[in-house]
């Protein structure tokens, strides 16, 4: 026998203590095996929080302020130059953090809580009102939401408002069904079931043994639908049916100077200028979704079984 | 070695097998130096609880490791080779045709999309050792000796169309397909019920002891292994603790741990009368939407005593507890809780009801929320139910602790940071918070490991005893029943079929089933199963 | 009945029933629209008669269900109602079908999302199903990587990033893809291949990574490691174990990622100028056509739902459990 030899009784194994650890001890190991790719993501999405916040601050002219000359090229007085009416676009793409970032941040939480609060509804009653929202869902989702979306903001017209809650509606069908799905998960716990036994209300369970249990992949879906959300309006207003001018914005940025990339032969920065509030969005993209990778690939508990 | 030097040749050495695996972002010993010695027509019986490493062993005797796992360092001697050192492909060769497995899951283990006969003779086939016609016909063969239904067509089916004990001896008849020199065994009947298992291992043994085939078998049942092996090696933590042949490990076990396997089925509970009825269920009718599961199910319990639901799975001994708790309505029959009639459903019931019928669930792991801490999910009964806050609370979480012999340390903790029996207790005292008269025990120690069974059940007898408490215990495993009951009732398909003190229901005549449940419980002698074997024969 | 087509049958229901659904909300777009947009649509100068005799011709002045029914049986006779514009404040209308506006568009896209999928079902499937087998590689690694980059990248920044490479600096291909029905075939493959280009690049990514993931799922069936221990080799384990059971999570993959296709194609219709649907819808949407978006909304709405509805099937017609029933 080995050195264990003596703690097969009930007392040995009720002494044996397995390793606590606080929140932040987790969260400094948490950081420390993170891969570049999540650490890239996060410094991305600071610069970006930090642009939009202090964007008045930052940029050299005001969002709307128009030059003399329209599509200057780059320069110190125009880094990035100016657009097809002469306002300068490096302070139009600071504009644009604020403005791009904040709509589709604020449509995405509009869509969680929409799309949380019934799914959480759904999955906790499972009767009549669950299936009437899920049919409904199925139904929105048998409509590419890109499209419906035209479809309404062509009855609708475009106002941010109408941008915001229309998109907000169309995702907000996702996370019922992901709220539902974990949801239904969480509520056929023992845990859950002994609460209801001992008496406790539909708002305590919902609160207290639901809630703390499904944040993670609500968190990670935050995340994936916030990428979505934002591309989705980024590609409306390249299309024209998005968010109005003069309103400082990535994708009608792009549409605005897409002409400049002709001359792409003569002048590679003139060529660039339309790409630059493309890469704009896309960078932010690519750190929120390496974000996320990282996030699912943590609390899935994947990472272990490399 | 002492047993059996006689039957062969050495078939397989292992010396000092070294298995880690990959989690956490670093490499874990699972098997930690292990020697091991099988000849041909053995049958070695391996045996430990979760977290042994004996699957792990079993699979590397193959040379086999599972995803996220390698060899580190030892030999495997197959025949005169080493499988250690060589790679996948070559060792492909001995795989599915000199060795074979025997998975735990059968259902699982099955591809869902080929015919059994197919997948029962793919890999004798593949190998050219017969043509596709004779392996057919000898696998038809292979089935009649496992006493499979219809053995000419049952291969014609598809996984899902047949038992899951029958696919488990489909899965043998696969394994004895190429007529291996080794099969290894991994907890084959662990999935079963006990009437089932009984069946299975029977047709196994008998197969494995015609064709003298060699033969590990995993399990965590030392009753089981007692049947089928000839010597049995014990693990535990990844290290042998103790080898020997089987009639002599089991009367004279060496080791303290090997002792300790044995210790739940001597602990005995002496028998209580029961005295007036505090639970009472008349003529109970249940039904998950059109199907009804329990048929006019009547039951007593006297206060302070233990009575135990034992049934199979199916038997409704769980829905019976669904019903007392109000969790399902009956639809037929009332349910009488100290003298008074109980509302039929939960919602109806009154808060002070409800705070006296308490239970306590099979899985600990998710009967505690994980997000809450010890101390959170003691005290909120005691808020609920008792209104104690405060420091008031805290001091009473301590005492609670103190009565399931865990420290105040554990205050602070999250379920995730305890281990499984700790678990338990925390159910264990969460219920006691609620200072409850009836507590429903729904297999409590059946997913613990033996050792950690026994310290549970001891804590609810003390328990018992000084608080008066009332148990209505749910359980399959019969061993659990004569440890822990003053009554028993046993249940099947949704009725009660027998109930009363136990020492009356432990004793013949028997009605059908219960004598069918209770010959079919493994005992711990080598020889149970050739005499129930030619017992029932005769009758 | 045979469970197999039970189940479809069920399924075809289901489809109709969502089909129902949909064209009622596409309909009640017309409803939607506030009260004075005859006015908005014939200009000031529309005298009320005129105004009057639009709102008869959309047939407002009957009940909406009466209007329901006459949509949808004309759109059953392939006739989706006459464009909002090309009519003006005096009467005058040069309106056309919408029938005949989206005909020789809707070819156009069916050709360059056809063009699209049989260069990208082929590559994403081997890219999944090898970075499945050779998980936690370098290549499965790199391609992760890759792919999870691609995918953050909005439609338009591919293509723009395509443009400049292959049209502007070193001018390969042409920028603007504009086909019509006289185009031959290789000059209309030719002239398709950047925007198809990037929607492929767009849709590789996201398939690939489903693929991969739908594989990986499979692999880690008890039933693959039962193979492997009987001593199937590599390519029987695929071929053999993993294979017959992947039909139905692959057609997913493919549906979904087909589906995608049908709405990515909007986005890259305009920055090529391709004659497309998409870019009539996007033109409609600006104008408030509404005739033309419900009629482009429906034929996306089919085609979404169809692929759905086929992915299902072959899910259902492979599944064993179905096939062999008990």
């Amino acid at each position: 026998m080995t050195e264990n030899s003596d703690n097969y009784s009930a007392a040995g194994e009720v002494g044996a203590v397995l390793e606590k650890r606080t929140f932040w001890t987790r969260l400094k190991i948490d950081m420390k095996k993170s891969p570049w790719t999540a650490r890239f993501g996060m410094l991305i999405i600071l610069f970006y929080a930090i642009m939009a916040i202090f964007a008045p601050f930052i940029a050299p002219y005001g969002e709307a302020q128009v030059f003399a000359t329209p599509y200057a090229p780059w320069s110190s007085e125009f880094i990035f130059g100016t657009d097809q009416i002469g306002r300068d676009i490096f302070s139009r793409l600071i504009y644009g953090a604020r403005n791009t970032v904040g709509i589709a941040v604020a449509t995405t939480l509009l869509a969680f809580l929409i799309g949380g609060a019934f799914g959480l509804i759904a999955a906790i009653d499972r009767s009549y009102i669950d299936q009437a929202f899920s049919r409904l869902v199925d139904v929105f989702m048998a409509i590419p939401s890109l499209i419906f979306a035209l479809v309404l903001l062509s009855i609708f017209g475009s106002t941010v408002l109408n941008l915001i809650v229309i998109i907000a509606v169309l995702d907000s069908t996702r996370v019922f069904r992901l709220t539902r799905a974990v949801a239904i998960n969480v509520v056929v716990m023992d845990y859950v079931e002994a609460a209801r036994l001992r008496g406790e209300g539909l708002g305590w369970i919902m609160r207290k043994e639901i809630l703390p249990n499904i944040m993670p992949p609500l968190i990670a879906e935050f995340g994936l639908r916030f990428c979505f959300v934002f591309l989705s309006i980024a590609a409306l207003s390249f299309l024209g049916v998005g968010i109005q001018p003069p309103t400082a914005d990535w994708g009608s940025m792009v549409r605005e100077n897409a002409s400049l990339i002709q001359f792409a032969q003569y002048d590679l920065k003139a060529g660039l200028t339309p790409l630059l509030p493309a890469s704009a969005i896309a960078l932010l993209t690519v750190a929120v979704n390496f974000v996320v990778d990282w996030f699912l690939h943590k609390t899935s508990g994947l990472g272990d079984e490399q | 070695m002492s047993s059996n030097s006689d039957k062969g040749d050495i078939l397989l050495e292992i010396k000092d097998l070294e298995v880690e695996g990959f989690s956490d972002e670093k490499w874990h010993d699972i098997v930690k130096g292990v020697d091991l010695t099988l000849r041909r027509g053995e049958v070695m019986g391996l045996i430990g609880e979760s977290g042994a490493g004996k699957s792990t062993l079993g699979l590397a005797a193959m040379g086999f490791t599972q995803p996220g796992c390698r060899i580190r360092g030892g030999e495997i001697n197959f025949d005169g080779i080493d499988l250690a050192k060589l790679s996948d492909v070559i060792k492909r060769r001995y795989w599915g045709t000199r060795m074979t497995y025997v998975a735990q899951s059968a259902a699982a283990s099955f591809n869902p999309a080929h015919r059994l006969i197919a997948q029962t003779t793919a890999s004798t086939v593949r190998s050219g050792a017969k043509s596709k016609e004779d392996a057919y016909q000898d696998a038809r063969g292979l089935y009649a000796a496992l006493s499979l239904p219809d053995p000419q067509n049952i291969g014609e089916r598809y996984p899902h169309q047949v038992s899951g004990g029958q696919l488990q001896r489909v899965m043998t008849a696969m394994a004895m397909s190429p007529r291996p020199d080794l099969i290894i065994f991994d907890e084959p009947t662990t999935a079963l019920d006990v009437t089932t298992q009984v069946e299975v291992l029977s047709a196994m043994r008998e197969i494995v002891e015609t064709f003298n085939t060699a033969a590990i078998y995993i399990t965590h049942d030392l009753a089981v292994v007692a049947q089928m092996a000839d010597f049995i090696k014990v693990l535990r933590y990844g290290k042998q603790v103790e080898e020997a042949d089987t009639r002599s490990m089991l009367s004279t076990p060496k080791e303290a741990y090997t002792k300790s396997l044995w210790s739940v089925r001597s602990l005995e509970k002496e028998e209580q009368k029961g005295g007036q009825s505090f639970l009472s269920l008349k003529g109970i009718d249940a039904s998950y939407g059109t199907i009804k599961v329990l048929h006019n199910v009547s039951i007593e319990v006297a206060k302070g005593t233990t009575v135990a639901v034992v049934g199979e799975s199916g038997s409704g001994k769980s829905t019976t507890a669904r019903v007392i708790t109000g969790l399902l309505p009956q639809t037929a029959g009332s349910v009488e809780f100290d003298g008074k009639g109980l509302l039929k459903s939960l919602s109806e019931r009154k808060k002070e009801e409800k705070r006296r019928i308490q239970m306590i669930y099979q899985m600990a792991d998710t009967a505690m929320n994980p997000r809450q801490t010890v101390g959170e999910i003691i005290g909120r009964p005691l808020e609920f139910y008792l209104g104690i806050r405060g420091t008031q609370k805290s001091k009473r979480v301590l005492e609670l602790l103190e009565m399931i012999e865990l420290n105040g340390n554990f205050i602070q903790r999250l379920p995730g940071e305890l281990s499984g029996g700790q678990k338990q207790r925390i159910c264990i005292a969460r219920a006691l918070a609620a200072e409850p008269d009836l507590i429903i025990c729904d297999e409590v120690t059946s997913a613990l490991d033996q050792i950690v069974q026994e310290g549970i059940l001891k804590l609810l007898m003390r328990l018992q005893m000084e608080l008066g408490l009332t148990y209505l215990f749910i359980t399959h495993d019969i061993s659990t029943v004569k440890a822990i009951s003053d009554q028993v009732v046993v249940m099947n398909q949704g009725e009660v079929v027998e109930q009363g003190q136990k020492t009356d229901v432990f004793q013949p005549p028997h009605p059908e089933y219960t004598k069918l449940l209770l010959s079919s419980v493994p005992e711990m002698d080598p020889d149970w199963l050739t005499n129930l074997n030619s017992g029932r024969r005769e009758a | 009945m045979h469970p197999v087509t039970k189940t479809i049958l069920e399924r075809l229901g289901l489809g109709l029933a969502t089909l129902f659904v949909v064209s009622i909300i596409i309909f009640s777009a017309i409803e939607m629209l506030p009260g004075d947009f005859g006015q908005a649509i014939l200009g000031q100068a529309a005298t009320e008669e005129t105004v009057a005799a639009f709102r008869r011709e959309l047939g407002l002045d009957q009940p909406a269900y009466m209007r329901y029914l006459q949509w949808v049986g004309s759109a059953f006779q392939g006739d989706l109602g006459t464009s909002f514009s090309g009519r003006n404040s005096s009467g005058i209308d040069r309106s056309r079908a919408v029938v005949d506006l989206i005909a020789p568009r809707l070819w156009n896209t069916l050709f360059l999302a056809g063009l699209t999928a049989v260069i990208a079902v082929p590559i994403s499937l081997v890219l999944g199903i090898s970075s499945a087998l050779y998980r936690n590689s370098v290549y499965d690694r790199t391609v992760n990587t890759v792919t999870l980059t691609t995918i953050s990248f909005p439609e338009f920044f591919v293509a723009y990033i395509l443009i400049l490479l292959l049209a502007s600096l070193y001018p390969v291909f042409p920028s603007l893809a504009n086909v019509d029905g006289s185009t031959p075939l290789f000059e209309r493959v030719f002239r398709t291949a950047l925007p198809a280009l990037t929607l492929t690049l767009v849709i590789v990514a996201h398939m690939m990574r489903m693929t991969r993931a739908a594989i990986i799922n499979l692999l880690a069936s008890p039933y693959i490691q039962m193979a492997r221990l009987s001593g199937a080799s590599q390519i029987e384990v695929i071929v053999k174990h993993a294979l017959p059971n992947a039909w139905a999570p692959i057609a997913t993959v493919i549906a979904f990622n087909l589906a995608y296709l049908v709405v990515g194609v909007v986005v890259v219709e305009v920055v090529f100028v391709y004659p497309g649907v998409g870019q009539l819808m996007v033109d409609a949407v600006t104008s408030r056509d509404i005739p033309v978006v419900q009629g482009c909304a429906l034929i996306f709405a089919i085609t979404y739902i169809l692929l759905n509805l086929i992915a299902d099937i072959i899910g259902i017609i492979t599944n064993p459990r179905l096939l062999h029933p008990k």
